[in-house]
């Protein structure tokens, strides 16, 4: 686990350092979250109900922008030859990078979540709900972009395939996710927990397609 | 069988211009596809009675599920072509692999299309975004999209092979999913359950939906061949394109050897350089 939690570590503290996703993705995220209001035409019933589906498209395509970036950390300087060679397995490699970008999409999602209870005007009935369906979504969508993000690596399109290639694959995170929020922000009467369930299974799903697929992906790159 | 590691040394046999991807078996084949497309729809348009709900529309049914089976063929064809590419490291599991996700692909956006047909008058909408089928079925034809893109913009065969055939194994996780997702979330879709598995159908119907499966198990094939034989000679024009190219460098090379065996001492001046 120590090779898991070096990588994971490098990511942050070069992300602390650059401040690339705290100084441009995250402002990102809110412009979407404000967006949605003006597009909504400031309608407070209308925002309030359709929070759960604005807050998880805005993290899809917030978690593209941060997984590129961490893909891109690696590119820049030829880094992934470095990790190939320092003799670490594929899969630890993975679990370090997709720790990296879960922790930092979460921090996201924090600062986003009190952007909806200020702009929106929701409201938590569940918090543990919301919370244990956040890290489940998150896990999910971190693990398979992980994976997804290094497919895209040495191609001049890589910008524009990645997110062609992950939005629907994630599409049933954020069905779950949306309709887990549902319960938990008490905008519909669903039982969160069950979509919280399944969650959970697409993000152990990925992680062991992303662990065993690493490897192989990661001799190209 | 060509390997992914390293392109063929001998010389590969180079296909007359002109004599295509057919054989006499595919002509044959072809010829009973026609013949069974034929019998299929005169069975399906004709001699099958109309629905006492669906009156009419009803007779979609015998193209839009055997449609679905055929799409879902594809793309498990697709998948383990691509378990025998990451483990063979094989050229031709990955022209099954591209050729299974291209027809699956076409059959699943004639399920989609069908369906759409087949919904306006039977639930009174084209499209119903909170249907769980229609939804996973849109994400499965949106997924091997993406597999096909990817496949264009990946110069290099060996790399396109290795990753397209882990995009292929993490799509497939769909086509149970989309298969299923009438029991699963079976108050989330308009739906019906299975047709074969409800007892409902009656036995001409059931006779001409069983006759539509092997017909499109037909074209299914006789696509697959062809699709498989195109691949395997753009694979041949590529080795041929780079084994000429070998040859005319490996020329060039005698050639230049030849000529400083003949003139010692005269050598081109070097570009950029001082001497």
């Amino acid at each position: 686990m120590r090779e898991v939690w070096a990588v994971a570590g490098k990511d942050l503290r070069i992300e602390m350092r650059s401040k690339v996703v705290a100084s441009q993705v995250l402002p990102f995220a809110v412009i979407v979250l404000v967006l949605f209001g003006l597009a909504l035409d400031a309608d407070r019933g209308t925002l309030r109900s359709f929070t759960p589906g604005l807050f998880w498209v805005t993290v899809l395509f917030v978690a593209i922008l941060t997984i590129q970036r961490s893909v891109s950390i690696e590119t820049a300087s030829s880094a992934f030859e470095a990790l190939r060679l320092s003799g670490t397995a594929g899969w630890k490699i993975f679990a370090g990078k997709a720790l990296a970008v879960a922790a930092q999409l979460l921090a996201i999602e924090a600062v986003m979540l009190l952007g909806v209870v200020v702009l929106y005007r929701s409201s938590f009935e569940d918090p543990v709900l919301v919370v244990t369906a956040a890290l489940a979504a998150t896990m999910a969508i971190a693990t398979a972009g992980s994976l997804y993000g290094v497919l895209a690596v040495g191609m001049g399109v890589r910008d524009t395939i990645l997110p062609m290639l992950l939005l629907p694959i994630l599409a049933p995170v954020l069905v779950a996710a949306t309709r887990a929020f549902d319960d938990g922000l008490s905008t519909a009467a669903v039982n969160g927990w069950a979509w919280c369930s399944l969650l959970a299974c697409f993000a152990l799903l990925y992680a062991i397609v992303g662990g065993v697929a690493y490897a192989v992906v990661l001799e190209d790159a | 069988m060509a390997t992914t590691t390293a392109p063929p040394e001998k010389p590969v046999k180079v296909v007359e211009p002109g004599s295509g991807t057919g054989s006499r078996t595919t002509r044959l084949l072809g010829l009973a596809c026609l013949v069974g497309v034929a019998v299929l729809m005169v069975f399906a348009f004709a001699l099958t009675e109309a629905d006492l709900v669906q009156q009419d529309v009803v007779r979609m049914i015998y193209i839009h599920v055997p449609s679905a089976i055929a799409g879902y063929t594809g793309f498990v064809i697709t998948a383990i072509a691509s378990v025998m590419v990451l483990w063979k490291k094989s050229m031709w599991w990955d022209i099954v692999a591209v050729a299974g996700a291209e027809i699956g692909l076409l059959f699943t956006g004639l399920m989609l299309a069908t369906g759409v047909i087949w919904g306006r008058p039977t639930w009174n909408t084209w499209w119903e975004w909170g249907d769980v089928r229609l939804m996973t079925a849109l994400m499965l034809f949106l997924v091997y999209v993406g597999y096909l893109a990817y496949r264009r913009v990946v110069p290099s065969a060996d790399v396109r092979a290795r990753r397209s055939a882990i995009i292929a194994l993490v799509g497939v996780i769909n086509v149970p999913i989309v298969n299923r997702s009438v029991e699963w979330w079976a108050s989330r879709t308009l739906h019906q359950q299975s047709s074969l598995s409800d007892g409902k159908l009656e036995d001409l119907t059931l006779f001409t939906l069983a006759m539509g499966f092997v017909v499109f198990a037909m074209v299914f094939a006789w696509m697959l061949i062809h699709r498989f034989r195109i691949g395997w000679l753009e694979l041949q024009a590529d080795t041929v394109g780079l084994q000429a190219a070998m040859a005319e460098r490996r020329a060039q090379m005698e050639a230049d050897i030849d000529d400083a065996v003949a003139h010692p001492g005269v050598s081109e001046p070097i570009e950029g350089g001082s001497a």
